[in-house]
């Protein structure tokens, strides 16, 4: 069961009451807290590739970056590669996972539809986060298209 | 970089570091949704407290417990059984000398403040560890135990120690044995 882990923590965490202020109209705030939780997973991407890769020897290029993300970051997050990556070799990339774990914990569709927003959030963040870290911007998008396999397309920026 | 020797250590530390890691990532982004520090310490207590009523059958679960008896024997096991547990470290515990049902947690060690060594600026009422609080309270309410748990003390602020106060209430039946005046 995911005691200490980050599960957990996004379990918890409310989407819709998220940055919610008083003031603020409802409509906004499912998109505020999810925004809330990328912005977390952003952070703990930076910290985790920054420690990951540490006393590792530079990549050589952005390719092995994204195979970093696909190997050591998934590992230590989900505990698994991704199973599956694909290349326009023009700075897009998709990963896919199809046993992304904080899916295969969900137990029926109620609770995935409100659970998997939060994670694919969270994911997507953690993401971008890492590959800032090693000096690119990117945009993430994640997809599920059969659960509980997950997609998540990275696009490199042209520095 | 040498090899792990102990495979299952090793996933054990990556876990708490991620949750660590995680947990700063929290409390930093709701530092910067929430401009009132009060307000991030109540969104932690809850988020805390979801996650403690939850917990709560994890806890029982792997630790096979029976029912306390005491105040006393509860707090001792959140100490020593649960804090073990989950967050590898156990504080100790002390007892209020006034009344019978405030108990003192002191963390010391505390993992998620590992990379934490001050507040961050403008955030002096902080309390950082919070989520702990909320925790604590909602694994006891769901065993009947309705407590008020805060930060009594707090190294991050200034403080020599840094403290959990749990206040039970206060027990109906009237005591048997003389009271010291």
């Amino acid at each position: 069961s995911a005691s200490a882990s980050p599960c957990s923590v996004l379990h918890a965490a409310p989407v819709p009451q998220t940055c919610s202020h008083p003031s603020a109209p409802k409509a906004g705030d499912q998109e505020k807290g999810l925004s809330a939780l990328e912005g977390v997973g952003f952070r703990v991407g930076q910290g985790l590739s920054e420690r990951l890769t540490k006393e590792m020897p530079s990549f050589k290029d952005e390719l092995d970056v994204v195979k970093f993300l696909c190997k050591d970051l998934w590992i230590n997050v989900f505990k698994k590669q991704v199973d599956n990556l694909r290349t326009n070799h023009q700075g897009t990339y998709m990963l896919q996972d199809n046993q992304f774990l904080p899916l295969s914990q969900l137990s029926n569709g109620k609770q995935y539809l409100e659970e998997a927003p939060k994670f694919l959030a969270f994911t997507c963040g953690l993401v971008k986060g890492a590959l800032s870290n090693l000096g690119f911007d990117s945009t993430v998008t994640a997809e599920v298209t059969a659960m509980p396999s997950s997609k998540f397309q990275v696009v490199i920026q042209k520095s | 970089m040498s090899r792990p020797m102990n495979r299952r250590q090793d996933n054990h530390k990556i876990s708490r570091e991620l949750f660590v890691l995680t947990y700063g990532a929290l409390v930093a982004q709701l530092c910067k949704d929430y401009e009132k520090d009060e307000d991030v310490n109540k969104y932690l207590d809850r988020m805390g407290y979801d996650i403690g009523i939850r917990l709560i059958e994890d806890f029982l679960a792997r630790s096979a417990m029976r029912k306390c008896r005491s105040y006393s024997e509860t707090v001792d096991v959140i100490a020593q059984v649960a804090f073990k547990m989950y967050l590898g470290i156990t504080p100790s515990v002390s007892c209020s000398n006034t009344t019978e049902n405030e108990f003192f947690l002191m963390l010391d060690n505390n993992p998620l403040v590992d990379f934490v060594e001050e507040l961050p600026p403008g955030r002096s009422s902080l309390c950082y560890c919070n989520l702990l609080c909320g925790v604590i309270r909602g694994a006891l309410e769901m065993v009947h135990l309705a407590a008020e748990v805060t930060f009594v003390q707090d190294r991050l602020k200034g403080d020599d120690v840094t403290e959990i106060g749990i206040t039970f209430p206060k027990r109906l039946e009237v005591k048997k044995h003389k009271r010291n005046k």
